[in-house]
């Protein structure tokens, strides 16, 4: 027998406490992308894994090899030339791309007219699409005929072979996707710069803090979460970006002398000209395997970009 | 130390005017508050001095030398503000020597200084966490701290106690006056609590809507208010006010309320006058005012009552038995009656109050 004239009636519609209800209402609203992410991300990734242990014949044929596609990558003279040249790539574009995102938000930063067109400008590229964009540069800097080519020998800087010469090739496809990118940082950078309250500029401005000291001491350490984003996407970007893949693409396919292949173009090379799709599973594994250590490194050496107050 | 003089300051963002044109004078050492409501431009006002606003006419000087075009830096000012911002990334010690950093003082000479300041401000075990690891009340003393090392010829502060709750406000009020006594710098202090205003300023700069309505001491202000805004808005609880006017040397006003003055009777218009709820007594019973409210706060008891139109607060010291709907008598201690004018809202001055009082039923 029970005393307890609890009305169970009327609550029972709220079994679900309502922290839990709005709990499993955010995993609800992420679940399409979630998904989306899974079957067209996760299982790529995963399959390739699995692809990299077979050995696959134009005729579609698979044949298990085991790490026999390892292996031969530990040997190829050309998958360590292309690793270099990503790493050489990924080291440039890195850094450049941190400098000119953040020198081009901290210059259009305050909100007028003109600044928002520079802005607009900035970003404009990212309007057109990438394929013209690489082979308007490519116009523009191509050997004899291009406009930059011309104009090299009349500053008196000799004939540079822009894309021709193996020893520029590489810092000219940097350039360009500098060039092509940094618009995008920079607007990333604007929404960090935002993100830093004006009462700090106000207190290091009694604290007698010119511009400069006010960059280093207060901009530059309360911009670390976005330094951080920046940088881990940037590094993405670089290593496997599909927009470093089509400039370089477009612009030298690799050449000249490998100088510019980086491993994505290595990798699309192997697998759609050579198709040798295996061999190419398992450079991607072990291209996104390498990526994963390194973000995740970074991240646990930064707190993931949180600062070291919080 | 330093005397700051304000003349005729005018700011105006855009075509919008919102300080027009006000004077004023921070002698040498004093402890200034600026009050008001909001939006009157007492922020404005102060950071105009500090030098973050650009001064759109007139004058501000510091020991003589007009500073309105002097970098803020170089003002040698320094200001906490009402959020603090305190540097989250640095740590208290880092945030206090900052602005020695700046100024290139040797390492040693810093150290000094922090622990010195950190010392009077009781900071001394806090030095290394960083702002986010401190309580409220902390968090504003390391901001007092960040002032203090600089040893500024003038201090501001933006309403520094508005984050705090009641308690520490009361402490903190405390610990601030103290530091201007042992300090004697000149500070202007801005806020919006009349109570802050009254227990801390050697004088008092009452603002509203951009002007500055009446200075003094907090004393003056209490006994003599220049008009009606100033009358309501020192004192705590609010002065009582009643419409009326004179007639003969009697003033009547709403609620049936008289009382003698010896006012000019040749004054024949509209008056308010106001009453201090301490000012106020109560009857034993029967009479005019039914009781609304009964407030006890132990010491005192607060009481409102009301008749017709008219409600008044009355102060009682130590404690009634008047319950809600009982009705009493008023009594107005009329020496401390204040007549002001009800077009203009200023003052009157009284030619005496010496009459004693009268009671009415
Ligand atoms: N940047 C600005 N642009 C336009 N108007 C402004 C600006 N800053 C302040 N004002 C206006 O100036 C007036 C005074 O503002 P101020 O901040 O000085 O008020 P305050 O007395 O400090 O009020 P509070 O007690 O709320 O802090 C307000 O009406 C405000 O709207
Ligand atoms: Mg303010």
């Amino acid at each position: 027998m029970s005393t307890s004239v609890r009305p169970k009636t009327k609550f029972r519609h709220s079994r679900l406490s309502a922290r839990n209800r709005e709990w499993i209402a955010g995993y609800l609203f992420v679940l399409p992308d979630a998904l989306g992410l899974l079957v067209f991300l996760g299982l790529p990734m995963l399959l390739s894994l699995v692809l990299g242990l077979y050995d696959v014949d134009g005729f579609g044929a698979y044949r298990f090899v085991g790490m026999a596609n390892y292996t031969k990558m530990m040997r190829d003279p050309l998958f360590w030339q292309s690793a270099k040249v990503t790493a050489l790539y990924a080291l440039m574009l890195v850094p450049l791309l941190y400098v000119c995102g953040l020198s081009l938000a901290l210059l259009v930063q305050k909100t007028n007219r003109f600044n928002g067109v520079i802005r607009s400008m900035f970003f404009a590229p990212h309007m057109v699409s990438l394929i013209v964009v690489a082979l308007v540069w490519q116009f523009l800097v191509v050997d004899k005929i291009g406009v930059l080519s011309r104009l090299t020998p009349a500053l008196g800087l000799g004939g540079i072979s822009f894309l021709g010469d193996p020893d520029y090739a590489l810092f000219t496809v940097v350039a360009v996707s500098v060039w092509f990118l940094m618009g995008y940082y920079m607007l990333i950078f604007l929404g960090g710069l935002q993100d830093i309250p004006a009462m700090y500029y106000e207190a290091a401005t009694m604290d007698g803090a010119g511009p400069i000291a006010k960059f280093w001491y207060i901009t530059l350490p309360l911009l670390k979460p976005t330094s951080f984003f920046v940088i881990m996407i940037s590094m993405v970007a670089a290593v496997a970006g599909s927009q470093a893949f089509d400039i370089i693409w477009v612009m030298t396919g690799g050449g000249p002398a490998n100088s510019t292949s980086v491993l994505i173009v290595y990798i699309y090379q192997q697998a759609f000209s050579f198709g040798a799709f295996g061999y190419a599973a398992a450079m991607a594994s072990i291209l996104v395997i390498s990526l994963m250590a390194m973000t995740g490194l970074m991240f646990l050496l930064t707190r993931g970009g949180r600062f070291s107050y919080e | 130390m330093a005397r700051v003089e304000i003349e005729n300051i005018t700011k105006r963002y855009g075509h919008l005017e919102v300080v027009h044109g006000v004077s004023a004078c921070i002698e040498d050492g004093e402890f200034v508050i600026l009050v008001g409501p909001s939006g009157c431009g007492k922020s404005t006002l102060l950071r105009m001095i500090a030098g973050l606003e650009h001064i759109s006419d007139g004058t501000i000087s510091i020991d003589g030398e007009v500073v309105n075009d002097v970098a803020p830096k170089d003002r040698n000012i320094a200001m906490v503000f009402q959020n603090y911002a305190l540097y989250p990334h640095m740590t208290v010690a880092q945030n206090m020597a900052f602005s020695l950093k700046l100024s290139g003082l040797g390492k040693d000479e810093t150290r000094d200084k922090v622990g010195n300041a950190a010392r009077i401000l009781g900071l001394e075990k806090l030095l290394d966490r960083y702002p986010g690891q401190l309580s409220g009340g902390q968090r504003q003393r390391v901001a007092m701290g960040r002032a203090i090392v600089r040893d500024p010829e003038v201090f501001l502060f933006d309403e520094p106690l508005s984050n705090l709750d009641a308690k520490l406000r009361v402490q903190m009020r405390a610990e601030i006056k103290s530091l201007h006594q042992r300090l004697k710098t000149t500070t202007i202090y801005v806020t919006h609590d009349q109570v802050e205003a009254m227990t801390m300023a050697d004088r008092i700069v009452v603002m509203r809507d951009g002007l500055i309505e009446q200075v003094g001491s907090p004393l003056d202000l209490y006994d003599e208010p220049a008009n009606l805004f100033v009358a309501g808005f020192i004192g705590s609880p609010t002065m009582n006010f009643i419409e009326g006017a004179m007639e003969a040397d009697i003033f009547r006003g709403t609620g049936g309320i008289e009382c003698h003055s010896n006012l000019p009777a040749a004054f024949h218009g509209a008056l308010v006058a106001g009453i201090r709820p301490d000012k106020i007594k109560l009857g034993k019973s029967g009479g005019p005012f039914e009781v609304l409210v009964v407030e006890p706060t132990g010491a005192e008891t607060q009481v409102v009552v009301q008749s017709g139109d008219l409600q008044l607060v009355a102060l009682v010291q130590g404690r009634v038995t008047y319950r809600p709907g009982e009705s009493v008598g008023v009594t107005l201690d009329e020496t401390a009656v204040h007549f002001f004018d009800a077009r203009t809202e200023q003052r009157i001055e009284h030619l005496d109050r010496n009459l004693g009082s009268v009671s009415r039923q």
